[in-house]
């Protein structure tokens, strides 16, 4: 399942390389840079996986490496306004107990940048 | 040359997933996206759902499945109607199929509509479909360890139904601390205990099903 999942999202960040490479004109990609939050449950031995295999059919990409930086969760107290670092999914302000908490950080999903010529 | 995207992969979904909600919106269609694991008796939920609120609400219901139809075909058995997206592979439903099967149903004589997503604990709560809430289905069988693998899922869903209670005394499955972590995440969140084979706990989450549907209808 997990498998699956994976090659979706590299399926689209793919896309989403190959639409931008194009506009800007780059014939080769050397790098793509992805963020992605730890409430994603990504496994990114599995992205990194789907990304190999995937680069081979696409000559543009196919030398090209990824990187990929998790965020951790973040939470943001709605009732003091604390700011923390979530750990072990548990939501809870440390400050004031309260459980009503925003998520600031840990839902990313995106590619930072793309390098290439 | 190093280009700065920061393009969401998702962002393309969620400009669609923001029409369907308006168009939903409009109707005063209140629209439900059911996720689970396969097996978890999702559609045994859906269908005993269905015989509790068919004499007050206009149902209908869209069947997510990768290459299947038995479970649209189990569903439209109870009378209402059923449009079935095959996703051909993919793992999930997004706003984009949603969109294009809506035309199959006819929106201004629904009061709810219920969508059975791919089952798959990751991808369906990543992609917004233009849902009014999410709902999650967790069955004693899959063991209580869902929440710490798994949390977006519970953190998106506004209700979880716990399923097969039935069976609780022939696993291992440790309620409290189900409850206890899915707390831990969404704080908000309602849990209902239910056996859909044996028609236990349903009418409560019903109960409280339609007074959020009544809710929307009458803005
Ligand atoms: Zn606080």
């Amino acid at each position: 399942m997990n498998c699956m999942h994976e090659l979706a999202l590299m399926q689209g960040i793919l896309d989403v390389v190959t639409k931008n490479a194009h506009s800007y004109g780059l014939r080769r990609i050397t790098k793509i840079k992805l963020v992605i939050g730890k409430l994603r449950a990504v496994v990114p031995d599995s992205l990194e996986f789907c990304f190999t295999t995937l680069k081979e059919d696409i000559p543009l990409i196919a030398q090209g490496e990824l990187e990929v930086e998790i965020k951790e969760i973040e939470g943001s107290c709605r009732r003091c306004s604390h700011q923390f670092l979530v750990e072990g999914y548990r939501f809870r302000c440390p400050q004031c107990q309260c459980t009503d908490i925003a998520v600031v950080s840990g839902s990313e999903l995106y590619v930072d940048y793309i390098e290439g010529d | 040359m190093q280009i700065k995207l920061v393009s969401s992969i998702l962002g393309a979904n969620d400009t669609l997933a923001a029409a369907n909600r308006e168009l939903f919106r409009e109707k005063g269609v209140f629209v439900l996206n059911l996720m689970s694991s396969p097996g978890s008796g999702k559609t045994t939920i859906l269908e005993r759902t269905i015989e509790h609120l068919q004499p007050q609400l206009n149902i209908g219901v869209i069947e997510g499945d990768i290459c299947t139809a038995r479970d649209a075909e189990r569903i439209a058995q109870k009378g209402v109607p059923v449009v079935q997206i095959n996703t051909s592979g993919a793992c999930h439903l997004d706003a984009n199929m949603i969109a294009s099967c809506l035309e199959d149903l006819n929106l201004d004589e629904l009061d709810l509509l219920a969508v059975e997503n791919v089952g798959n604990l990751v991808c369906p709560a990543e992609f917004d479909i233009g849902e009014d809430m999410k709902v999650m289905v967790l069955s004693v069988t899959e063991g209580n360890d869902k929440p710490c693998k798994y949390p977006l899922m519970f953190r998106e869903s506004r209700a979880l139904l716990v399923n097969k209670i039935d069976l609780l005394p022939y696993t291992n499955f440790d309620m409290d601390a189900l409850e206890q972590d899915v707390r831990g995440i969404n704080s908000a969140i309602q849990i209902f205990p239910v056996s859909a084979l044996k028609d236990e706990g349903v009418e409560a989450w019903c109960q409280w099903l339609t007074q959020l549907v009544r809710r929307k209808r009458e803005k």
